[in-house]
């Protein structure tokens, strides 16, 4: 073990966690005992999780994080390279089946602290307005209990927190603001997608990121080295480990990393007490007055079904039965072909450019939407796309593999619809903890496959007209993880209200992609993060109001000290 | 004699190697780290048996197959090490067992099926023999009791091609053989556009630097 590994000891302790704006460098923190009982205990620290936290955190509440993962420095902890980055995502054992398997681990989550942003492609769009209301406006899937005028306020809350870079103006839908920092610069590979939809007579823009085209606080911007799928040394990505993370320690949240939580307990009045997490070696209890599990899509259900008690026999939070059902991803196929032209895809964030035109034309045969982008896969990434997707090995491979630099492709996100087959269980085989491991069941339905042909058909079209020969299509990946814990207004057939509070448990709250009743056609972060931010909002009015089971009426409000 | 369609893609980036910029501003401490210490395997079994080595020795071979101009990339020392390390891809398919027992019994299968066809090892066929053998694996028309709950395709698609696939382009020869800038951290990159090359990213051979190529590509740092 190197010294000071963070994948081997935890670093947060002690009084203070890493700085991850110094190579080295440690940042004060405010730490509580076990026995304390905290106000909110959160499970996890990415997208909902870190988001939520930083918020109440500064609303004055007291906060501990708990998250499995690592505490990462990136300017010193993340090499340019594949393999190594394997260091972030969750490869614990997970068994996948149905009639389209999952690919977990690189593809789909991550375990370090930040959550999956750490790795994510930073892609930060908006839902559609009418995808809240679905089921009545357009006819499929459910409605949100949120209205997208009150989640309008909050994506412009989370594209200021993150400096989302993007276009002057936004082709599609409803006005928005403009973007807080300019859009970056295309590479030849987003120049693909720009000739394809212009020759197809659709529009596109440079995609919103969540990476800094100009400097901000001790963070550089972007300097379009590729690897962003693998982590970001350079800081310009915003991710939730270099933004609301710093914004939470220094409002005195605490965060522990290596903590993995294991249960929840409940008491002998329905509430929540706390949870068992292991760290350092030991199992150990936190308590709290309120506990909130945003653990991404698989993890959440899996730690709900694993606190299974004499009281709540299926798990907790469960007397709709819902719980891990509803699992949705988004479909992620693509075409590929090569070019005349160098393109040298791998510079720059992967997706530079984007067409949402599939999310705002209803013109189709079935329900749902998509957008698709410019792609810049690394060469484990693309070698594993030509031998899985395209079935090439051998001499085939290696002359394949030679035309590197010459490829373009062109990736969708895909609405999926929720289907309560599609589902997250508990196998009988148990992991490194101990615990019960996730058995994770897809299958695609008919109009998934309908959305994927037409976008393959369209796709292929494009890049065509845009000059690629060799054309192939890449049928079977998706990507993102929503929908097993979902909101709604019925506590029959949701788990949690428009607040992310449980309905049967009221100081258990859920907060992470797990409570989307439907996906629509966009990356989900963004998404995830302005319900945090409602979420933490609405706390903070029912507690000054008294309505909130453990908490006394609300704390004053801390000074605060943001990072940037 | 030099097959002459493996001649030409071999050359396709002439006189780069993407280890000329370990020293320069493209690599930080920690990639130089993690790099060297991937350079420091050698193809020599730590979890594999000696014959399970050579086995995967010949596979790799035949998935991966090599130019024989050049240092040969220890792609089945690569597989070993990740299996030594016990690194997971983080999930399979119920009937799979978890990755080490998948390839000690994915390795004694293939032995079965070559001992069962051909009364010979899988190392002792033929090529045209041993790509048959893995032809059939793929489509799922091995059929051999050591196989046990385990479909052969899954083991093709997930452990053994994956594997290897995996393992030959982690390698700094891959990546200089097919023209990738390699690491480019904190030094990024500036030209982003069609047929733009920073000067510290390979010249392809045909491109407009004609006859400079393997000049520019010797200089790179
Ligand atoms: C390669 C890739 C690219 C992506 N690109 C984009 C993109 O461009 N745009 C976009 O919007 N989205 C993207 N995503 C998806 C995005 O990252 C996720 O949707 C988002 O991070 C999910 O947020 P979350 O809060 O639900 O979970 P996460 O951010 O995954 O956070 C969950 C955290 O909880 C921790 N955890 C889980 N269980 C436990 C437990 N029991 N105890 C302790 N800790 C636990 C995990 O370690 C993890 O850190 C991408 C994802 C991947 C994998
Ligand atoms: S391209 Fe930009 S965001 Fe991506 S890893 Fe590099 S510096 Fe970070």
């Amino acid at each position: 073990m190197a010294f000071d590994d963070p994948l081997d000891r935890p670093r947060a302790a002690g009084g203070r966690a890493p700085d991850v704006f110094r190579r080295g460098g440690w940042v004060p923190m405010r730490e509580y005992r076990d026995s304390e009982p905290v106000d909110f205990v959160i499970v996890g620290t990415g997208a909902g999780a870190g988001t939520l936290a930083c918020r109440l955190a500064e609303q004055g509440f007291s906060v501990v994080a708990l998250d499995a993962g690592a505490y990462f420095r990136p300017l010193e902890d993340f090499a340019s390279d594949e393999s190594e980055q394997t260091k972030l995502y969750w490869t614990d054992d997970r068994i996948v089946d149905g009639d389209n398997p999952l690919q977990m681990g690189s593809n789909n989550s991550g375990k370090a602290v930040g959550g999956s942003t750490v790795h994510f492609a930073m892609v930060s769009l908006r839902f559609r307005p009418e995808w809240f209301k679905s089921r009545t406006l357009l006819g499929y899937g459910a409605d949100w209990p949120i209205d997208w005028r009150e989640m309008w306020h909050y994506y412009a809350e989370v594209e200021d927190a993150l400096k989302i870079s993007g276009p002057v103006t936004y082709p599609w839908g409803t006005k928005r603001p403009r973007y807080p920092y300019r859009a970056h610069p295309l590479n030849a590979a987003a120049r693909v997608l720009a000739k394809g939809c212009e020759a197809m007579g659709i529009s596109w823009t440079e995609t919103p990121l969540a990476t800094l085209s100009a400097p901000r606080g001790l963070a550089h911007p972007c300097v379009y080295r590729g690897f962003c799928v693998t982590g970001c040394s350079t800081n310009a990505k915003q991710s939730v480990l270099v933004t609301w993370l710093p914004r939470a320690l220094a409002s005195g949240a605490e965060v522990r990393d290596l903590a993995m939580v294991g249960r929840i307990d409940t008491g002998s009045d329905g509430l929540a007490t706390g949870v068992h997490y292991h760290r350092a070696g030991q199992w150990r209890f936190q308590r709290a007055r309120n506990v909130v599990v945003a653990g991404y899509a698989i993890e959440t259900p899996r730690l709900l079904l694993n606190s299974a008690n004499d009281q709540f026999p299926d798990g907790i939070a469960n007397s709709s039965g819902l719980v891990g059902k509803n699992l949705m991803v988004q479909s992620n196929q693509a075409v590929w072909g090569t070019m005349e032209d160098e393109v040298r895809s791998y510079k720059g964030p992967p997706s530079l450019a984007i067409t949402e035109h599939w999310n705002y034309d209803d013109d189709k045969d079935f329900f749902g939407g998509y957008a698709y982008m410019s792609q810049g896969p690394l060469p484990q990434l693309w070698a594993n796309t030509q031998l899985g997707a395209h079935g090439l090995w051998g001499e085939q491979l290696m002359t394949a593999m030679k035309d590197y630099n010459h490829v373009a492709g062109l990736k969708i996100v895909g609405e999926t619809m929720p289907q309560e087959r599609n589902c997250v269980t508990l196998a009988d085989e148990v992991d490194q903890y101990g615990l019960r491991i996730p058995r994770i069941t897809f299958s695609l339905c008919d109009n998934d496959k309908k959305l994927i042909d037409h976008s393959l058909s369209f796709m292929g079209q494009a890049l065509s007209a845009a000059g690629a020969r060799n054309i192939w299509a890449q049928e079977d990946d998706t990507c993102h993880l929503n929908g097993t814990a979902r909101m709604g207004d019925d506590p029959r057939r949701s788990v949690v209200d428009a607040d992310c509070r449980s309905w049967d448990i009221p100081n258990l709250w859920i907060c992470d992609g797990s409570v989307f009743p439907t996906v629509g056609g966009v990356n989900p972060s963004l998404t995830i993060q302005a319900i945090a931010c409602r979420t933490a909002d609405r706390i903070h009015q029912m507690a000054r109001r008294g309505e909130l089971e453990r908490l006394p009426a609300a704390r004053p409000r801390r000074v605060l000290t943001p990072s940037a | 004699m030099r097959d002459p369609t493996r001649h030409k893609p071999a050359d396709r980036y002439p006189g780069y190697d993407v280890l000329s910029k370990r020293n320069g501003p493209s690599w930080n401490d920690k990639t130089r780290r993690v790099v060297d210490q991937r350079l420091s395997i050698d193809d020599e079994p730590r979890f594999f048996a000696a014959d399970e080595f050579a086995l995967v020795q010949a596979v790799a071979a035949l998935i991966a197959p090599q130019p024989a101009h050049r240092p040969m990339i220890p792609v089945a020392g690569l597989v070993d090490a990740k299996l030594h390390r016990g690194e997971s891809d983080g999930f399979r398919a119920p009937n799979m067992p978890r990755e080490r027992d998948a390839w000690t019994r994915g390795l004694a299968a293939i032995e079965a099926e070559a001992r069962r066809a051909h009364g010979r090892g899988f190392c002792e066929l033929t090529k045209s023999e041993q790509i048959d053998l893995l032809e059939k694996m793929q489509n799922g028309e091995l059929h051999d009791a050591a196989w046990g709950e385990m479909p052969p395709q899954a083991f093709w698609k997930h452990r053994l091609s994956h594997d290897i696939v995996m393992a030959y382009y982690a390698h700094p020869t891959a990546w200089s053989e097919i023209g990738w800038g390699g690491p480019a951290s904190p030094r990024g990159y500036v030209r982003l556009d069609f047929n733009d090359r920073d000067s510290w990213e390979a010249a392809e051979a045909g491109s407009s630097d004609g006859d400079n190529v393997r000049r520019i590509n010797r200089g790179i740092r």
